[in-house]
């Protein structure tokens, strides 16, 4: 159904949230180990901590445990499932899907959609928009999308102090089930140039400043406040509002810019903590929120991924939150399970010490 | 490695997928197809919980080929809630922190990577048992205007 | 069934032979069986080793070895059965005199682990576990006598200090065996202090990897004398297997298959275990050790390191061990430490052992263990008179 000049999104069966799980990595990078290594400290670092994988873990371990929380809540079996979809920028293989090995692991084999998902950071937002067409279209009753990242920021980059780890997985499924229902979404996307890596390379590019105003902030005003627009509603009807969290600003600045009061992103932001996890950033930052919501509370959720687009997704929590938010870990038991290294270990742990040639 | 060697093992190293005796009921893992416990065949797949505890635990500081990059690691015999007793590595957890008897919980991760060109095998490890932070009912949770 | 002796034994010295392959070792430790049997033919040939398709990329060392040797068109096979072939090798020539299918066979055990590097031979040594389930875990086999170990001293509150008189015992040993590779008597506060490998088992609870290869020439009992002044009876060859990996045991603590073969052994020879004057164990480790005297009969459940730490288990104990230095002190060449402890028993029955001479030897036993006690060969080996 489309509304509004072909802008927004809705499915002709009513489409929801039936379950969602998060996953964060228990070591922590302090901000001001890195500035200590590489600026000798005078820089101070735009994020307080980040989450660093293990050395056994990658986005394939963090998806499955992710959508193992996921299928807990939701209380179905796996097999139900006809899509797992991973949208990441760090799949641990250039040619191999991680959806398979996620989907095998979790019981979801074989008669399920399976695939990879990249468009930078919402490359787990565009997994969620097609699963809410497969689930509102009736060709499934259930679809699983993850975003996640183990992102690397070259070493003394200024996104090395940002780049973390971690991911969420959502089940969509039909809105009667849902512990949040969806009230429509919206998608911005211009082909912008602000972020990138070429095929073999081993860390990104970024164009600066150039990554701000003409990428994040136009992208994600734009889809938040032409989805509000079309929705007929304003920020002060959100209980809660996420964006996609590069930084700490980025999101404190778009929020003021749409209208919202600090008070509404504060439980979704959690990027000072784990850092920016990539296509897991907004979405682990939605499940923080269901984490905490209340029945009736209305949940703006924007991603943003570099090259460049944004989707907005309008979301209604349900009376079902109360009993499934417990059958699963919540997103911060994760975070409180904190174990601080520093730039040796990090080092050590991400590959970039060089064992064997 | 060849890939396959993994592969015809994936249900097994994924999800932790045992096998149940129907003529005893006993619960097998690994997968053995003959029961132990009654000697009759016991082919019906049968998940396990991955839930258990710590039998026994070492740590290696002496690594075999291929798995370099993860030493000192903590190698454990993790009796089953089901019974078994199964031989894994503990991960997320520090040798200082662990003792026998310690609850743990099925995870999966690499188990190796056979440098940047090979198969990545990944299979099931054990962890202290994810702990549950206190929510109290939050007074500062936002409200709607 | 024909009874059958042992007339001729040979070892190499066990260490790093840089200087010396597979063949050479084998050669060396065969020729000297040879002389000192004084036969003129063999009829057949068994090879006992576990890695040389790994180390060296050579299997077939039957033939290998039979050629080598000059042994032209004699029948000659290897026998893998990991930490227990050399064992494994001794049965099959037994079987082949005891059963009258050859009257001369040589018997020689060999292992070569210098050529790989430390990574490389730990990962060759976990392929006598269970692949697919333990070595794909990183389970390396000091993890796993750790595991045991750990556990064991949980069970019945041992200390790791406690089992130091295994090691110090096989060490003061190993000094006057010509052969062996430590020869250094160590204290207990060596040992305490010793560098971990894999937590609670350090360096001095484990044997160390080296090169090295042992010899006998086996024939029937009845013509023993013709070829040997001082031959010995093989009075009982049992072997016994168990699950390969750790894990799948109802009780890792009980070596099952020690049990089980020590027990066959002692009723094959109609022997107690209290008859035995010495006893050549496989000390790969010292929990295997305490283990084994558990499970063989001479020590209660939980009692073994209790029989250490009282000295029962020294040259003038109750139940000397490892009397020339055991797997920890002379050396571990695992496919030929079968043999070597053969070969030091017939020493200590012949009354040739030296300066570690168990006074009157009549009844000596050897146990040679494979992976953690999934194949289990037992001998008693007896003085003829
Ligand atoms: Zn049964």
């Amino acid at each position: 159904m489309y509304e509004n000049g072909h802008r927004i999104m809705k499915p002709s069966r009513p489409v929801g949230i039936v379950g969602y799980g998060a996953y964060v990595p228990r070591y922590r990078l302090p901000g001001v180990e890195i500035s200590r290594l590489w600026t000798g400290g005078a820089e101070p670092p735009p994020v307080r901590e980040k989450a660093v994988p293990g050395p056994d873990e990658d986005v394939v371990t963090m998806s499955i445990e992710a959508a193992r929380n996921a299928l807990a809540r939701a209380g179905i079996a796996a097999n139900r499932l006809r899509a797992v979809w991973v949208g990441s920028e760090s799949h641990p293989y250039a040619v191999k899907p991680s959806a398979t090995i996620v989907a095998e692991a979790i019981g979801a084999t074989p008669h399920v959609q399976a695939g990879d998902w990249e468009f930078a950071c919402k490359a787990g937002t565009e997994a969620m928009q097609a699963a809410i067409g497969f689930v509102g279209s009736g060709m499934a009753d259930y679809a699983m999308a993850i975003g996640a990242d183990t992102a690397q920021g070259r070493p003394g980059d200024a996104l090395e102090y940002t780049a973390g780890a971690g991911g969420a997985a959502f089940i969509l499924g039909p809105a009667e089930e849902s512990l949040a229902i969806l009230e429509g979404s919206l998608s911005y996307v211009t082909d912008t140039p602000d972020f990138w890596r070429r095929a073999h390379a081993r860390y990104p590019e970024h164009g600066g400043r150039f990554t701000g105003e003409p990428a994040y902030f136009h992208h994600i005003v734009e889809a938040a406040r032409q989805l509000m627009e079309a929705l007929g509603t304003r920020p002060e009807d959100y209980t809660y509002a996420v964006f996609h969290q590069p930084n700490v600003k980025f999101p404190q600045k778009a929020a003021k810019m749409l209208g919202f009061r600090p008070e509404q992103i504060q439980t979704g932001l959690l990027v000072d903590e784990i850092g920016n996890t990539y296509a897991g950033s907004c979405l682990i930052g939605l499940t923080a929120i269901l984490d905490e919501a209340r029945p009736g509370d209305r949940i703006l959720a924007v991603s943003f991924g570099s090259g460049a687009g944004s989707d907005a997704f309008s979301l209604v929590v349900t009376e079902a939150i109360r009993e499934r938010r417990d059958r699963a870990p919540r997103t911060r038991d994760y975070i409180a399970r904190r174990v601080v290294i520093d730039y040796a270990t990090y080092a050590r742990y991400r590959g970039k010490i060089v064992l064997d040639t | 490695m060849h890939p396959a060697r993994a592969w015809r093992g994936r249900s097994q190293r994924y999800r932790l997928e045992g096998e149940i005796c129907e003529g005893c009921g006993a619960r097998l893992f690994p997968p053995r197809d003959i029961c132990p416990e009654c000697q009759r065949p016991a082919r019906t797949p049968y998940p396990l919980s991955g839930r258990g505890e710590v039998y026994s635990y070492t740590v290696v500081y002496e690594p075999p080929a291929g798995y370099e990059e993860q030493a000192p690691y903590i190698v454990a015999l993790i009796r089953l809630e089901e019974g078994p007793l199964v031989s894994a590595m503990l991960t997320d957890v520090g040798p200082e922190e662990v003792y026998i008897g310690m609850p743990v919980e099925m995870v999966t991760r690499v188990l190796h990577r056979q440098g940047e060109h090979g198969v990545i095998a990944y299979g099931y490890k054990f962890r202290p048992v994810l702990r549950r932070t206190v929510m109290l009912p939050s007074p500062s949770a936002p409200v709607t205007a | 069934m024909r009874e059958v002796a042992i007339i001729g034994i040979g070892q190499t010295p066990v260490g790093e032979h840089w200087e010396k392959g597979l063949r050479e070792l084998a050669l060396e430790a065969l020729e000297a069986a040879i002389r000192d049997a004084g036969v003129e033919r063999l009829d057949a040939l068994y090879i006992g080793n576990m890695l040389s398709g790994q180390v060296e990329s050579q299997e077939h060392l039957g033939a290998l070895v039979a050629d080598f040797a000059g042994m032209h068109g004699v029948e000659a096979v290897k026998v893998e059965a990991a930490c227990a072939s050399g064992a494994a090798a001794l049965r099959i020539g037994y079987a082949m005199v005891a059963g009258g299918l050859a009257d001369f066979v040589a018997v020689v055990g060999v292992e070569k682990m210098t050529d790989a590097s430390g990574e490389a031979i730990t990962a060759a040594l976990a392929t006598a576990a269970d692949a697919e389930y333990e070595a794909v875990h990183g389970m390396t086999f000091t993890a796993l006598n750790a595991l045991l170990m750990r556990r064991y001293m949980h069970e019945y509150g041992y200390r790791r200090e406690d089992f130091a008189p295994f090691s110090i015992n096989a060490h003061r040993n190993a000094v006057h065996n010509p052969c062996a590779m430590l020869r250094f008597p160590i204290t207990a506060e060596a040992f305490a202090s010793a560098r971990m490998i894999a937590d609670p088992i350090t360096l001095l609870d484990a044997s160390p990897v080296c090169d090295g290869a042992a010899a006998v020439i086996l024939c029937p009992a009845d013509q023993a004398r013709a070829f040997q002044e001082r031959p010995v009876r093989i009075r009982a060859s049992a072997v016994a297997t168990d699950t390969v990996a750790l894990h799948d045991r109802r009780d890792p603590l009980w070596l099952e298959a020690v049990a089980l073969s020590a027990y066959r052994a002692f009723q094959q020879a109609g022997v107690r275990p209290e008859d035995v004057d010495f006893f050549e164990l496989h000390d790969a480790f010292t929990i295997m050790a305490a283990l084994s005297l558990e499970a063989s009969g001479f020590a209660p459940r939980g009692r073994g390191v209790a029989m250490a730490l009282e000295g029962a288990i020294f040259r003038d104990g109750r139940l000397p061990i490892a009397t020339m230095g055991g797997l920890k002190a002379r050396g571990h060449p695992v496919g030929a430490t079968g043999i070597y402890q053969v070969v030091e028993a017939v020493l200590q029955l012949r009354g040739q052992a030296g300066p570690n001479q168990i006074p009157n030897a009549r009844l000596g036993m050897t146990q040679n263990i494979g992976g953690t006690g999934a194949t289990v060969i037992t001998h008693i080996l007896e003085a003829m008179d």
